[in-house]
């Protein structure tokens, strides 16, 4: 649906409530996969980090990676999950060639963890609790490019190439109870609640939690009721939410597409929807149907999960701080107004601007950058902010700027230059010669020569009129090609003048 | 008497990709029913305090540690494919979707 064609949101609430679930799906980085040594690495040469596990072959048996497990515990503590005494693995049968064995390797009616809730915070600090129903392990699938057809898209494709050294990825599957009651807060409450998913995962450091990357991945279900009934509407999955803001978008599209088609007199159709990043629309996946019924049954090669209550006390001790009470914290280390520190949480930069503050930088220097130019940057690409650069590499920028080396202005050039993958801001600095000029000897010559060029300057400094200093250093800025730090060169400009 | 109809038998059939003649159908039908009636006798047996076994074997918490092992090279990994290009493997375009 075109969206001139979508009612007006407001409009939509006034009609309906909307009724939200997610599936969240977290990329554990343990060293190896679920159930294979293979190393759990992806994106290089195809089908080179795989095992026979792997590939299904005849007489290859998986074993469960115990690291995984004790991540995805401690994931279900973070979660306010209870955790089974017991848990079993089930075989979820389906034919598509992600998976080489015909089935997925997953969780069905025993998962590890269940029945829990997250407290999430929306931007004016009101705090929404999100119920959990459970949260499973299983292994993540292989990747598919279609040949063929226009688009690459699996419409009109010739054929498909396989890579499978995502598959067995460890995947933990958060699936949250129907969520109730955001009403116009519906698409903040989706993007909020994938946040502080990825907070905690982050927090805990079981995932690199880079939703461009896939590590985290959401599915939106959205289902409307008018106001005051009891039954649920019948509701979509949109698949393919990859960023925070999508998340967000692809949220308040389906309320507007839905109401559009409800009010029309129409139905929704159970099916999976797509969410399209260029568009900002969602279009038809499959409907949900036969192929939906995948004959779980427990996996004959694995074994019960039966973590002892020692381990789980062991891992609930070591939990990190709780996502809010960490912000509180944060907010009052960093000593952020209210304004700033909400600007941060926001945009969803407070991870990285605690990973800053924690490699050496100041907070406001941490939230100057992140705040201003790395998220013009970013909102200019489109692309999240948090993928253009490292924390770490961020800090280094502001040490170069404290320490005199850098300038704002070439610091801005370092970091483009950082962004575009040219190395460390050191590395960058060195390769562009972009250090700023700190040799008074330089600096010195430059002034008398500006000051030489304007004569009436002087006269003015000398009678006291320091604001006309300006202009010769514009000058000396100009002719140092903006390496120079202007604050330096405005001392010197004062202490020639008075030296004449 | 158990349930399993014809219907059922074509339906499982469907979703196994396993072609089956009318005829075949006919006799699984009636053979997964007397299956399906023994294991009802189990059921008489099985209170609600009794666990459900999936496995036979009194074992549990068997892991590995989480260290990086032998991985395939490519060549090894497409030897038994009926179709690559490059080193990855070429599969007929399936109508569906990633899970």
């Amino acid at each position: 649906m075109a969206k001139a064609q979508l009612m007006d949101f407001d409009k939509a609430l006034e009609l309906f409530e909307p009724v939200l679930g997610f599936e969240v799906h977290v990329e554990l980085n343990t060293r190896t996969k679920m159930f294979s040594t293979a190393p759990n690495f992806f994106g290089g040469e195809p089908n080179t980090n795989i095992t026979p596990v792997d590939l299904g072959l005849p007489g290859s048996l998986p074993v469960v990676n115990g690291q995984a497990v004790r991540y995805s515990i401690s994931l279900g503590l973070a979660l306010g999950c209870s955790i089974a005494p017991s848990s079993r693995f089930a075989r979820k049968n389906y034919f598509y060639p992600d998976l080489a064995k015909n089935y997925q390797i997953s969780q069905y009616d025993e998962p590890i963890a269940f029945e829990g809730s997250v407290d999430v915070e929306l931007a004016d600090g009101r705090t929404f609790t999100v119920p959990i129903e459970r949260a499973h392990m299983e292994e993540d699938a292989g990747k598919l490019t279609h040949v063929g057809g226009a688009t690459g898209r699996i419409q009109g494709a010739e054929y498909s190439l396989v890579d499978y050294n995502r598959a067995g990825v460890p995947l933990v599957e958060i699936v949250t109870k129907p969520i109730y009651g955001a009403g116009a807060d519906a698409p903040e409450l989706a993007k909020a609640y994938v946040a502080t998913i990825r907070d905690i995962v982050v927090a805990l450091g079981i995932s690199d939690a880079r939703m461009e990357r896939g590590n985290l991945r959401c599915d939106a279900n959205v289902s409307l009721r008018p106001h005051g009934q009891e039954k649920l509407g019948t509701r979509t999955e949109t698949k393919n939410v990859n960023s925070l803001r999508s998340v967000e978008r692809a949220v308040r599209y389906e309320i507007q597409r839905q109401a559009q088609i409800l009010a029309d007199g129409g139905t929704i159709i159970q099916e999976t929807r797509h969410w399209h990043e260029d568009t900002g629309t969602t279009s038809a996946g499959r409907p949900k149907s036969d192929a939906d019924d995948y004959r779980y049954f427990p996996e004959p090669d694995l074994l019960p999960v039966v973590p002892s209550a020692e381990l789980i006390e062991e891992l609930r001790a070591a939990l990190p701080e709780p996502p809010a009470a960490r912000r509180r914290r944060l907010k009052q280390e960093w000593g952020f107004t209210d304004l700033e520190f909400q600007d941060v949480q926001n945009a969803g930069l407070l991870v990285e601007v605690a990973s800053t503050v924690e490699a050496g930088a100041s907070p406001q220097a941490a939230r100057k950058w992140w705040s201003g130019e790395i998220s013009r940057i970013a909102n200019a690409r489109e692309v999240e902010a948090s993928s253009l650069v490292a924390p770490a590499d961020v800090a280094a920028l502001v040490a170069l700027i404290d320490s005199g080396a850098l300038n704002d202005r070439l610091a801005r050039q370092v970091l483009e230059g950082v962004i575009d993958g040219e190395g460390s801001p050191q590395e960058v600095v060195d390769a562009r010669g972009l250090a700023v000029v700190s040799d008074d000897g330089a600096l010195i010559a430059a002034i008398d020569e500006a000051l030489a060029a304007q004569p009436d300057v002087l006269a003015k400094i000398k009678d006291g009129k320091v604001q006309a200093a300006g202009a010769v250093i514009g000058a000396v800025m100009k002719a140092m090609k903006g390496q120079a730090d202007a604050a330096r060169v405005r001392e010197l400009v004062l202490e020639r003048a008075s030296a004449e | 008497m158990s349930e399993i109809t014809q219907e059922q038998v074509a339906h499982l059939a469907n979703l196994a990709r396993i072609a089956l003649t009318p005829q075949e159908i006919e006799s699984l039908t009636s053979e997964l029913g007397s299956i399906v009636d023994n294991v009802a006798k189990v059921s008489e047996v099985a209170t609600p305090e009794v666990p459900a076994t999936s496995h036979p074997i009194p074992l549990q918490n068997v892991y590995r540690d989480d260290v990086p092992g032998e991985t395939l090279t490519p060549e090894q990994a497409l030897a038994g494919a009926p179709d690559h290009d490059g080193s990855r493997f070429r599969v007929t375009a399936i109508l569906g979707e990633e899970q």
